[in-house]
């Protein structure tokens, strides 16, 4: 049974292999360099003592590269279960080679297993490498990024650690059992497919943030922590940066004195802050030189306002990577259960 | 390496039964002298492998030859001519030759030509033996 | 001697239409047993559910003394050749071979290597470009060189054309008398069925309407012919199969283990074709006028 899972599946293993020797290759060309130049800039500017200005200089020149790699391994996931998952079975029963498949001495629950267990690990496997490859071959950007992408905000939490892994196995166990149930190989990579993006925009947008306690915290509103102001008419909204630079900010309200929630500030700070507002447009500013501001916060403070941030800490990051992970694999998991129910029915 | 001596072949249209068919093919051989004693009888599995038919009737015409004594099977071996049909068989039935001449001239003097001879002959034979059936 | 088939009142439900129903069959071990009907009649259901490929709504199925499909034990007892001989047309024919001796403990590899040399097919030839036949034969191959004592077919033939259907046959009958297998076949051609079957069993509309050693069925089935008859004047051994009539003429199929004595019958024989078309007609009494015209092929 081993044979047949591999001589079946050989063709799409040596494309995987091949894809991602070359992958490989091009990342080890390119990789050492990037750290190179990277550490020898970095030496060079901080015996002038500000780095600000080569960093950001840095990433933006590497950005487009970064985010192209950093989108292989997000897609990575969905492809294997497009490709590798789907098929599986439903290509057996849309041949009708399942009757000549059953009808050897072995049982559809062992064939079933063996050809879960051998294709799912090549999956985890070939998500994991592509994983470390990237994530070591970006390093550096990711330590200059921290500050305006952090590692643990989405998207680019689920191109990092081990996540990936999970993803994997569960795009592949989905395609697996959409492609039992439907019979049919095509529709089953559509509906794999839009099922798995599906749930992929909903975990980080609704279920990643809750799957440990978030961080309360009330900060004042400085010239340090400043994200920026929004003036619609009447009202003016200030958002701040999370305490921590590498966290991951989810919400950001003012509260007054009092720790009641307002909507907006009042107008005597709107004057200290946005002097001449132009129109009843947004506007938003980036920081400002430190002087213009002060009577601005100096009145926030007076007046009592601080800001209510909710974020989760950069040092949440492996924790809640491995419990999405787990979380992920938990579902692969159950998606088998059904996958071997179900083969049992088959006719 | 055994001869191949007899061929078998069927005829799907001839109303008598595979096996039936097969015990006269070997009797006709004896008869003719195509199959002597100690001759064997092809395999069944080269019977079937031939003919495309089913091993059990090849079995069984050979059941009926051994039950007739005219073939002897050996386990191990096959099937092998035991008695012929030859010697003096017809010679046997002189009596019956004659009455059947006597039978034919008549059918000449009512008026019969040959085709009408056989086809009285024929006709007669097979009601007779559904008879017998029945 | 066990049984290669038993079933007692075994059906199978298709959301609302019953695909076989109320089948009881009791079939000996050692015969070559042809299931004849209509497309559609329920041969392929019942055959999936002897070699474990779908599940009885009702009713019980034994194949060899165990459950289908019940465990590996089970599953080498019994080979089986698909309807349209599905085989995986990436792979080449020494690799279906393999897949058989990987899969399958009991496998003669000898003899698949034998078959396959004799038929003079190339070993590394992919599947997918070999004829019908060809393609049918390596089935075959499949399903012999795994020693089985019961080999199933699905209408193997009935793509085929003449001589790789004589050829298919051939090579099944050499395989059955060398290694005393029992053979469940089902086809919609009666001529070949004639060739190689001892055991008969015919399905119409879901139902088993005659089963049993076609030796018994043609002794005891009979065509009466006589002067328009009413039906209930007839001995009680005499069991009508079909009736048809005209305004001076009664032609009856009887089935009966006894001799017809009634002077006014013309008594003929039936072959095994007619048999099948009387048993899958057999509504009861029909009128000449009307009668129904079963869709079997007639190959001569």
């Amino acid at each position: 049974m081993i044979w047949l899972t591999w001589r079946q599946f050989r063709a799409q293993a040596l494309v995987a292999v091949g894809a991602l020797a070359a992958f490989a290759a091009a990342l080890a060309v390119t990789g050492p360099r990037l750290a190179h130049s990277y550490s020898t800039g970095l030496a060079g500017c901080t015996t002038l003592g500000d780095c600000s200005r080569f960093t950001q200089r840095f990433f933006a020149d590497h950005q487009p590269l970064f985010l192209a790699l950093s989108s292989v391994v997000l897609f990575l996931p969905a492809l294997i279960g497009l490709f590798w998952g789907a098929p599986l079975v439903s290509r057996e029963l849309e041949a009708g080679t399942h009757r000549l498949a059953w009808t050897q001495t072995v049982t559809r629950t062992r064939w079933l297993a063996v050809k879960l267990t051998l294709v799912g690990l090549a999956a985890m496997a070939l998500a994991g490498l592509t994983t470390l490859a990237v994530s070591w071959w970006a390093s550096p950007l990711d330590r200059i990024s921290g500050g305006r992408i952090p590692r643990l905000t989405p998207p680019l939490f689920e191109t990092r650690g081990i996540v990936p892994i999970g993803y994997a196995a569960f795009a592949f166990a989905l395609g697996v059992t959409v492609g039992i149930l439907l019979r049919r190989t095509v529709a089953a990579m559509a509906v794999a497919l839009v099922a798995f993006i599906a749930v992929q925009i909903a975990v980080p947008l609704w279920v990643r943030e809750h799957l440990m306690p978030p961080t309360h915290a009330i900060t004042a509103v400085t010239a340090d922590n400043i994200d920026g102001f929004e003036l619609h008419q009447d009202s003016l909204v200030v958002s701040v940066d999370a305490p921590d630079p590498q966290g991951w900010l989810l919400s950001n309200r003012t509260i007054d004195a009092a720790g009641n929630v307002v909507a907006s500030l009042p107008a005597e700070v709107a004057a200290a802050c946005v002097p001449s507002p132009p129109t009843a447009q947004e506007i938003t500013e980036r920081k400002e030189a430190p002087g213009v501001k002060q009577q601005c916060f100096a009145a926030i403070s007076r007046l009592g306002y601080r800001q209510d941030v909710v974020y989760q800490p950069g040092s949440r990051f492996w924790p809640l990577q491995w419990i999405e992970t787990g979380l992920f694999g938990a579902v692969a998991l159950a998606l088998t259960a059904v996958c071997f129910r179900r083969i049992r029915r088959v006719s | 390496m055994e001869l191949r001596v007899i061929e078998f072949h069927l005829d799907s249209r001839s109303g008598v039964s595979p096996y039936q068919q097969l015990v006269r093919q070997v009797r006709h051989a004896l008869r003719l002298g195509l199959l002597r004693k100690g001759d064997q009888l092809p395999t069944v599995k080269d019977v079937v492998a031939a003919l495309a038919i089913n091993p059990n009737t090849v079995l069984k015409a050979y059941r009926e030859l051994e039950h007739e004594g005219l073939v002897a099977a050996r386990p191990g071996l096959g099937t092998f001519v035991t008695a012929t049909l030859t010697d003096g068989s017809l010679a046997a039935h002189q009596p019956l030759s004659q009455d059947l001449r006597r039978w034919l001239a008549k059918a000449r003097l009512a008026g019969l030509d040959e085709e009408s001879i056989e086809a009285l002959f024929m006709a007669t034979f097979r009601a007779s033996t559904r008879e017998e059936i029945a | 001697m066990t049984a290669v088939l038993r079933t007692h009142e075994l059906g199978k439900r298709y959301r609302q239409r019953w695909a076989l129903t109320d089948c009881t069959l009791d079939i000996p071990a050692g015969r070559v047993v042809g299931l004849v009907g209509r497309n559609g009649a329920g041969k392929t259901t019942l055959l999936n559910m002897a070699v474990g490929q779908l599940e009885p709504t009702t009713g019980t199925i034994e194949v060899l003394g165990g459950r289908p499909a019940s465990g590996a034990a089970q599953l080498a007892k019994v080979g089986y050749v698909a309807q349209d001989t599905p085989t995986y047309s990436g792979l080449s024919v020494a690799e279906h071979l393999r897949l058989g001796a990987r899969l399958n403990p009991a496998w003669d590899d000898t003899l698949a290597q034998d078959r396959v040399g004799r038929l003079g097919l190339d070993p590394t030839q992919r599947a997918g470009k070999l004829s019908g036949g060809q393609r049918a034969q390596l089935a075959l191959t499949l399903g012999i060189a795994k020693r089985p004592q019961l080999l199933v077919l699905d209408e193997p033939v009935a793509a085929l054309d003449p001589i790789a259907r004589r050829e298919f046959l051939q090579a099944l009958m050499e395989a059955a008398a060398e290694q005393e297998l029992s053979v469940l076949l089902s086809s919609h051609l009666v001529a070949d069925l004639e060739r190689v079957c001892d055991y008969l069993i015919v399905i119409d509309a879901a139902r088993v309407r005659v089963a049993g050693e076609i030796e018994d069925l043609l002794a005891s089935h009979h065509r009466l012919t006589g002067p328009r008859r009413d039906l209930d004047t007839l001995p009680a051994d005499q069991h009508v199969v079909t009736a048809s009539h005209t305004d001076r003429q009664t032609t009856l199929v009887i089935r009966t283990n006894s001799t017809i004595h009634d002077p006014a019958w013309t008594v003929s024989e039936l072959d095994l074709e007619d048999l099948v078309l009387a048993y899958m007609s057999s509504q009861g009494t029909t009128d000449r006028n009307h009668s129904p015209r079963p869709s079997l092929a007639v190959q001569r």
